[in-house]
């Protein structure tokens, strides 16, 4: 009988730690699929955050750095400026990218380091117990906004797409989605296009993901993904933001 | 080759290349910055890396990423710098991964000022950041002692697997001396194949390599604990390195002095040798391992009355020599931590005060 | 036997330069050598300095409250370091541009009026080479000839300025002698 579900030879086989409805699992399984189809696994370096995604090193079969948080991008440049033939991704959520990272980022992203980031927009911070993030949206209620957002106090949400394309330096800055089959096949494009640049060592290219956090919303995975489709979207549009010269 | 004459900071970076060691990562900072104007010219001419990250945060961690895939990788700054990079020194003991740091310590605390200061003893010895580690510490004296340590430095972190601090201060690093790049010096990189992320393809075990700094089992990082403080007593069994001078001679007192306190306290020696008043010197090289046993032993001789920790700060040296003499002498503190370095004039007046029989 | 020269001035006055040719020049007599500066937002338009110890065993303290000479290229300098030089020292004036002396009668004081001779040559630029000439006629710290050695190495990158820089070491060595 044919296999039809096959798991990418970059993806470990053990299960995730990840809660029932994260976008993380899926997220994962992209990246491992699109390293197996460029075949550069065996010279590939991760760069894992702080967050939720801190044992992302476990679930991947190639080499991985564990970063401290926010300052994977410095990690991923030190990696790519002194072995610019090992491909480099970092995989950040919006703690640590948006908000203690957030200088890291946009240094390593305008001095155009030749690495991929994949940061994952859930609008909290996941692994610390659902705080609030410079993601969060207006009026979101989190364990520090118990009110919810009040922009008047703490400004309107940081989108970091948008922000990264104001940069000069050229570079792939597009936002994604993993949230239904639909969005799916357009993410794994991204991803793939995002590595084909640092193959060719083109440019620095960061994919966002609107992704969900049932457990931190208090939300069952369908509602998770019905909220993000109705709120985050609309504040996070999706779509290409910057393409190399 | 001859001697030529270099300015420490100047000289420092050279020493790096020699060592074979060609990325560096910096962020300017007074009084090291000509290290980074020296190197953005000569690494490219080495086909070396240089970048000016965007802070001393930055930095820390560019050379974390670098020397986990294996390469050789340092930086030089001082001392606000160094409190920047102390995060990620941390992280980078706990990953277990070479990397030189060399400090050119100015006054603190805070801002302070950009003269030479020996104020950031604690901080090299101690740790510094989070956590149970130790760096090396080395000390140099000399412009030319200042390029032995760095080029000594490479092997050294490579042998530990642990980053290596030279302490440096703003006199060594702004001062010009005649250097010698020795080639008894030049060493070679050690294989990494068995830790680092290189890329599996360039290895032959065909496993992947994690370069990490997370325990969460409470076993797993007792036992990484375990093998970290296995680690700092080896190098206190076989990197102690330290100086003496005049401890021959039937000495009152035994200074402990380093770097350029020390090559003061050598022309009070002189002077003080030449009234008829005997003092000895123990000058550690290394501050971490610190020379506890060379110390407890000359403190023991016969005549000696006092122990005397000269220092460009407020006292910090002076605990480990207390340490070292366990109550079997008295221990005194003599420094000055504003930028100023004491005189000869002004060590000869301190040892006397501190010594009862003339 | 060691000595100590102490090289004061303004920013911009070459002060570092002059230094640095002095300690190269003794390295390469065989004499062991320091070279001190003052660093920091000194070097931004202040008065600069830097203090070269030569001697024939290895430097211990390169730290010197009373140098044994000086070279004092504009007035702060003599009034700040004047008094602590040590008695029969050489102490250089710039008389182009400081009008007092030392007002002390147990060193030799030699005043070379280093800018007016240095635009006679061309270029104020080189009068700190000429104060230095001056200086080494003088004290005989180090070999004379081989001294201009070095600054020609020092020059070597930008060969068309070492004329006018030979030119001002001999204007320096015949003022000192002249006097």
């Amino acid at each position: 009988m044919a296999k039809t579900y096959r798991k990418p030879e970059a993806l470990a086989d053990q299960p995730t730690h990840y809660c029932p409805g994260c976008t993380h699992g899926v997220i994962h399984r992209l990246l491992a699929e699109v390293i197996d189809e460029l075949g550069i696994r065996g010279r590939t370096v991760g760069i894992a955050p702080v967050g939720c995604a801190v044992l992302a090193y476990n679930y991947f079969t190639f080499d991985f750095q564990e970063a401290a948080h926010g300052r994977a991008p410095a990690m991923a440049t030190g990696i790519k400026r002194v072995r610019p033939d090992l491909m480099v991704f970092t995989y950040q959520g919006d703690g640590d990218l948006a908000s203690i990272g957030m200088a890291e980022i946009i240094h390593a992203a305008n001095r155009g380091e030749k690495f991929t980031t994949i940061f994952v927009n859930n609008t909290v911070y996941g692994m610390t117990g659902g705080q609030m993030a410079p993601t969060t949206l207006p009026g979101q209620r989190t364990t520090t906004s118990p009110g919810g957002r009040n922009v008047q106090d703490v400004g309107m949400p940081v989108k970091i797409a948008e922000l990264l394309s104001a940069l000069q330096t050229p570079a792939y800055i597009t936002r994604q989605t993993v949230l239904k089959p639909k969005y799916i096949v357009r993410a794994k494009k991204a991803i793939k296009k995002a590595f084909q640049y640092q193959m060719d060592g083109r440019c620095f290219s960061l994919v966002e993901f609107v992704s969900t956090c049932p457990t931190n919303w208090g939300k069952t995975p369908v509602e998770a993904i019905q909220w993000a489709e109705e709120n985050m979207l609309p504040y996070y549009p999706l779509g290409e933001f910057k393409l190399p010269d | 080759m001859g001697k030529i004459l270099m300015k420490g900071n100047e000289a420092i970076g050279e020493a790096a290349i020699r060592a074979g060691c060609l990325n560096y990562f910096a962020y300017p900072i007074t009084p090291q910055s000509e290290v980074a104007e020296y190197l953005s010219r000569r690494m490219p001419e080495v086909g070396g890396v240089f970048l000016q990250g965007e802070s001393e945060v930055a930095v820390g961690y560019m050379l974390f990423g670098a020397a986990g895939c294996g390469e050789r990788v340092f930086t030089t700054s001082s001392s606000p710098g160094i409190s920047l990079m102390s995060e990620a020194i941390s992280y980078i003991s706990a990953a277990e991964l070479p990397v030189v740091f060399v400090n050119i310590v100015r006054g603190g605390p805070g801002l302070g000022g950009i003269l030479p200061s020996q104020a950031d003893y604690f901080q090299a010895t101690k740790g510094g950041g989070h956590g149970d580690y130790h760096l090396l510490v080395m000390a140099p004296a000399s412009v030319q002692e200042a390029v032995e340590m760095v080029m000594a430095a490479f092997p050294l972190a490579e042998k530990y697997r642990n980053p290596v601090m030279i302490l440096g201060d703003g006199l060594i690093g702004q001062m010009m001396e005649p250097v010698e790049f020795s080639d008894r010096l030049i060493s070679k990189p050690t294989n990494k194949d068995d830790w680092a992320t290189n890329g599996m393809d360039t290895r032959k075990r065909n496993a992947r390599n994690l370069v990490k700094s997370l325990f969460l089992d409470a076993v797993q990082l007792e036992e990484h604990n375990l093998a970290l403080k296995a680690k700092y007593d080896r190098m206190k069994q076989e990197e102690v390195r330290y100086e003496t001078y005049n401890i021959d001679s039937d000495f009152q007192a035994l200074i402990v002095s380093y770097g350029t306190m020390s090559r003061v306290c050598k022309t009070a020696i002189d002077n003080m040798k030449a009234e008829g008043f005997e003092t000895a010197m123990i000058r550690p090289q290394t501050l971490f391992p610190f020379p506890v046993q060379p110390i407890r032993q000359a403190a023991s001789k016969d005549g000696c009355e006092a122990v005397i920790s000269f220092e460009l700060s407020m006292g910090q040296m002076v605990e480990d020599v207390e340490r070292s003499v366990q109550g079997k002498r008295p221990v005194y503190w003599h420094g000055k931590a504003g930028g100023e370095i004491p005189t000869p004039e002004e060590v000869v007046d301190a040892v006397k005060s501190f010594v009862k029989t003339k | 036997m060691q000595r100590e020269v102490m090289f004061a001035g303004f920013g911009g006055q070459g002060i570092l330069l002059i230094g640095n040719i002095l300690a190269h020049t003794a390295m390469e007599e065989g004499s062991e050598v320091a070279w001190v500066p003052s660093y920091g937002p000194e070097m931004r338009g202040g008065t600069a300095y830097c203090l070269v110890v030569i001697s024939d065993k290895p430097i211990g303290s390169p730290i010197i409250k009373n140098p044994m000479h000086l070279v004092a290229m504009n007035r702060p300098s003599l009034e700040k370091f004047a008094p602590v030089i040590k008695p029969q020292g050489v102490v250089v004036i710039n008389s182009s541009l400081i009008p007092v002396t030392s007002g002390r009668s147990d060193i030799h004081e030699l005043l070379v009026p280093a800018n007016d001779i240095a635009m006679d040559l061309g270029s104020t630029k080189v009068a700190n080479i000429v104060a230095l000439g001056a200086f080494v006629a003088r004290s005989k710290i180090v070999d004379f000839e081989c001294m201009r050695q070095c600054v020609k190495e020092q020059f070597a990158s930008r060969e068309k300025l070492i004329p006018i820089n030979m030119a001002a070491l001999d204007a320096g060595q015949k003022a000192a002698q002249s006097k």
